[in-house]
């Protein structure tokens, strides 16, 4: 018996032929032929205002237009997690860019021009747009209705206020541990917004036919959710969830900005108005800046006790998260980093407060690492000067005080399996901390900084995956899933998956992009959760498929099903040497017995996981109770930069990363989500940040503007490394890791750049001018020390 | 205004008739079917419309339909008669891309790279692949899919 591996190799990806060449269909490839209207959105010019009215007769005029909608023909609330918004805005914008009508027309060109004809009489409201204003005490109330808004039982909104959720955790008693602590350390951070940046826009085509069905082409991470979604905002049209078909080819990137549902619902609402046609709604460049979802701004007040010895016994961390004018989804960033936000660190005493706070802002949500990138920032940083502060090397405070397995975490549970002190260890290393470089240009200044990271799926307890495996007449399969394959490989790791229990060769196996009316339920490919939780579907599939197969052979051959194993796309027997028949052979028409009759017929596998352990009940104050994270994955990374202290450009020769994925399905994948991975957050520090002007009006709304990283910006080098403490509960015992490899860059650079220049910067981004000028300063402030008195 | 124009697209004669404002890229989807080079911001920012035009990469987004008129342009689609190329073949391997949406454009401008200089050097890579934004990959499989060919050839 020779079990072949599939598990664990580099395999080429099963995508790999259709994207180099060209074939992959993203929805904007896909002919609709010349019935195909297009749309264009009139969009909000202020940040917050009350709509008079809306003047639609001149653009209804426009040759080409079909049709002109406005919210009045859907008054329908929605969303994801918290019902706060609209399709199209209501009586009141509260974003510049919000859409409050669309046109629909023959040609795009039509449909712009017409949609500027559009007149809508607004009276200005004044604009809340930070943190500090939406809390303020008379602050202008950005949702006056919050209170009777639909919510999951996770959420706790603050009825009359800006807060529309509060994730509180209290373990431990904090106020006397941080009376009796040594030292106690306090500081603030704050994170601005991002924007992910996939460079493929949204685009969807809705078509609404006479027969009552909506099919809808959406370039999504989230089909299922997504007919979800449209069924229950478009159920007063008499629309169910048998009738919307989502259909998602190949997405030109996500990082989460891809999830739930943001644009498409309004060609969902457009394709109704009209029927038999379908309907495009492509973004540019520029709406996809500021008419998706965003990454939260932050600010965090973090406090910790440690005492002399090293070891910290307090943290009190109050999380300020600047949500938008829509939270429907952002709120479980807001809950999700509530939960963690004391990192990998085993504290026994913890207070974390987690504001989820309106403002008349695009609305934030979810992006790779679903705010674990952002409060990382602050705790990451926080601990590098604390261990300064004591004298501590800042990597043997980290390993003193890191979780392991079976500490308690926040929220009352035990931490899983896991190789922090491993990657800790291994990064240190490979970085070789401790050994100090110096530049032999007097202008350079060479620095090390150091950060660890974990993170925990963020999704509902009975988030579920399920798999469709069939089996062909020659032996080859396909699987259906709706996990999506956004770039991180999904379609090869199933594949390989299946082809492990089954003995199929990866080549043998297709997995195509999800269509809801074909393919089985998945609740959305965020999290970093479907390599395990679809993993384990198709493993079931796969199990229920093997166990089909060897039913068949045991009925129509007699044999005893005990012997029975799969090699080579074969079924053997281990009590007979010589009986050995193709898969092909039966997989689908049977086998014939001796009479001419037939046993078996096509093998339909089907699995489905949902992790019955989780729950999100808990205590509203204290958060204990529940077991809402399945599980965290950590790791840890260091950077060494190369700073000039005249112009703040920093030089990144290498970058290292750690992380522990359970078990490496596919390493060469993983070390592409940590290449990938790396950049992405190194450029959140680096190079990007959003910026808003006093009306609350993006002002880099372009790549242009909003400079993402180019093949010239990479580091020297990126050394991954793979750790592999096996899940229990995961596909060979992997874990998700796709988000993780970005979220400790932010913290590892600034950590650096003190290393190298003596500066904390406590704002990201940490950019070549905010690092030159506090240079200068610190320069500045030298000299006058210095100056005789 | 309209008008006719005559061009080589992937090999092929190609007569159309365009508007004098109409966009290279949007000929190229819309009435002929070349799919490969895509839309990722309409400025020239981001790459992904890269087409060879004579022998040169351009932007298809930046480039108007009638400058086309007596040249000859190539797409992904044009690059494979015989089969995957070795670059394409190399980027396979190497498991270069991840959603893929920035392939087509970053091909095109490896091909014109080595076709002007087979043996090019990390930096060159770098320099030659900088106008095709990648949000997925960080660059470094791609660009050692294209040095790992210099290598074996």
């Amino acid at each position: 018996m020779k079990q072949n591996k599939y598990v664990g190799q580099n395999a080429v990806r099963i995508d790999g032929k259709v994207k180099i060449s060209g074939a992959a269909k993203f929805v904007d490839d896909i002919d609709f032929g010349a019935d195909l209207l297009y749309a264009a959105v009139v969009e909000s010019q202020f940040a917050h205002a009350i709509i008079n009215s809306i003047d639609i007769s001149e653009a209804e005029k426009f040759p080409g237009v079909v049709r002109v909608v406005t919210g009045k023909e859907f008054p329908f609330r929605f969303g994801l997690y918290m019902h706060d918004r609209y399709i199209f805005a209501q009586d009141r914008v509260r974003f510049i860019g919000e859409q409050v009508a669309a046109v629909i027309a023959r040609t795009p060109e039509a449909a712009k021009k017409a949609a500027k004809l559009v007149k809508v009489n607004y009276t200005e409201l004044p604009p809340v747009l930070n943190v500090e204003d939406a809390l303020a005490k008379d602050a202008f109330l950005i949702h006056p209705e919050l209170r009777n808004y639909q919510h999951v039982p996770w959420f706790f909104p603050r009825p009359d206020t800006n807060i529309s959720h509060l994730r509180k955790v209290r373990k431990g008693d904090t106020e006397k541990a941080f009376k009796e602590a040594d030292y106690v350390f306090e500081d603030t951070y704050t994170v601005p917004r991002y924007a992910h940046c996939a460079i493929e826009v949204h685009a969807t085509v809705g078509l609404y036919d006479h027969s009552g069905r909506l099919t809808m082409w959406t370039a999504s991470q989230s089909p299922y959710t997504q007919r979800h979604l449209f069924a229950e905002a478009l159920a007063p049209l008499g629309i169910s969830h048998k009738d919307v078909r989502v259909i998602t080819p190949f997405v030109g990137g996500g990082f989460g900005g891809k999830a739930g549902v943001s644009m498409e619902i309004i060609g969902a609402a457009l394709a109704t108005t009209v029927k038999g046609r379908p309907v495009k709604v492509l973004w540019t460049r520029a709406q996809e800046f500021y008419n998706t979802y965003q990454r939260q701004g932050l600010t965090c007040r973090i406090k910790v006790g440690v005492n002399k010895d090293g070891k910290m016994v307090a943290m009190d961390n109050t999380l300020y998260w600047d949500a938008g004018a829509f939270v429907e989804y952002g709120a479980n960033v807001v809950n999700a980093a509530g939960l963690s936000a004391s990192g990998p660190y085993n504290i026994d005493n913890v207070k974390i407060d987690s504001y989820c706070v309106y403002t008349n802002l695009p609305p934030g949500g979810p992006y790779r690492g679903f705010g674990y990138s952002e409060f990382l920032f602050g705790l990451e940083s926080h601990i590098n000067e604390i261990a300064k502060k004591l004298n501590l090397d800042p990597v043997a405070f980290r390993r003193m005080n890191a979780i392991r397995e079976g500490d308690i975490l926040n929220y009352g549970g035990k931490m899983n399996p896991n190789g922090l002190i491993e990657a800790i260890d291994k990064v240190a290393a490979e970085i070789e901390w401790g050994k100090k470089e110096v530049s032999d240009d007097p202008n350079i200044a060479i620095g090390k900084g150091f950060a660890l990271f974990w993170k925990a799926p963020a999704m509902p307890p009975n988030a579920s995956s399920s798999a469709f495996l069939k089996f062909n007449e020659d032996g080859s399969l396909n699987i259906l899933i709706s996990g999506m394959e956004i770039g991180q490989g999904l379609l090869t790791v199933m594949a390989q998956i299946a082809a492990d229990v089954l003995q199929v060769p990866t080549e043998k196996i297709r997995v195509e992009t999800p269509d809801t009316d074909r393919n089985p339920y998945e609740w959305q490919t965020v999290a970093s959760h479907v390599t395990w939780g679809c993993g384990r579907a198709v493993e079931r599939a796969a199990i229920d498929a093997r166990e089909q197969i060897f039913d068949t052979v045991e009925r129509a051959l007699g044999k005893d099903r005990s012997t029975l194993y799969l090699e080579d796309e074969c079924i053997k027997s281990t009590k007979e040497a010589d009986f050995s028949l193709p898969l092909r052979d039966f997989v689908i028409n049977g086998i014939m017995k001796p009479d001419g009759t037939w046993r078996g017929g096509p093998i339909i596998g089907r699995g489905m996981f949902m992790p019955e352990f989780a729950s999100a009940l808990s205590d509203p104050e204290t958060s204990q109770g529940g077991k809402p994270n399945v599980h965290y994955t950590v790791g840890a990374s260091a950077i060494k930069i190369e700073a000039d202290r005249q112009t703040g450009k920093v030089k990144i020769p290498k970058a290292v990363l750690a992380i522990d994925v359970g078990k490496a399905l596919n390493p060469d994948l993983i070390n592409g989500q940590i290449t990938g991975g790396l950049l992405q957050g190194i450029a959140t520090v680096l190079y990007e940040d959003m910026r808003y002007d006093e009306k609350g009006k993006l002002l880099n709304a372009s790549f242009t503007d909003y400079k993402i990283p180019t093949a010239m910006d990479i580091p020297g080098e990126v050394i991954p490394i793979i750790i592999e403490t096996p899940q229990p509960d995961g596909p060979s015992g992997a874990r998700g890791m796709g988000e993780h490899t970005m979220i400790p860059a932010a913290p590892m650079l600034a950590n650096a750049v003190e290393d190298a220049l003596g500066i904390r910067i406590k704002s990201m981004p940490v950019t070549a001018e905010k690092i030159a000028l506090a240079v200068a300063h610190a320069t500045k402030e030298k000299e006058l020390e210095n100056q005789p008195k | 205004m309209k008008r006719e124009i005559n061009f080589i697209l992937n090999g092929e004669r190609v007569s159309i008739e365009v508007a004098s404002n109409e966009i290279l890229l949007e000929m190229l989807r819309n009435k002929l079917g070349a799919k490969s080079p895509k839309c990722g911001c309409d400025k020239g920012d981001c790459g992904t419309c890269t087409v060879i035009f004579n022998g040169e990469t351009v932007r298809s987004c930046l480039v108007l339909a009638v400058e086309a008129d007596g040249q000859n342009v190539i797409t992904l689609e044009g690059l494979m008669d015989s089969g995957l190329t070795p670059l394409q073949e190399s980027f396979l391997k190497h498991n270069s891309f991840q959603c893929g949406f920035c392939a087509p454009g970053v091909i095109l401008s490896a091909t014109e790279l080595l076709a002007k200089n087979p043996k090019p050097e990390k930096k060159e890579i770098q320099e030659a692949i900088a106008g095709n934004l990648c949000r997925c990959s960080g660059y470094s499989p791609i660009i050692d899919a294209i040095l790992d060919l210099t290598k074996e050839a």
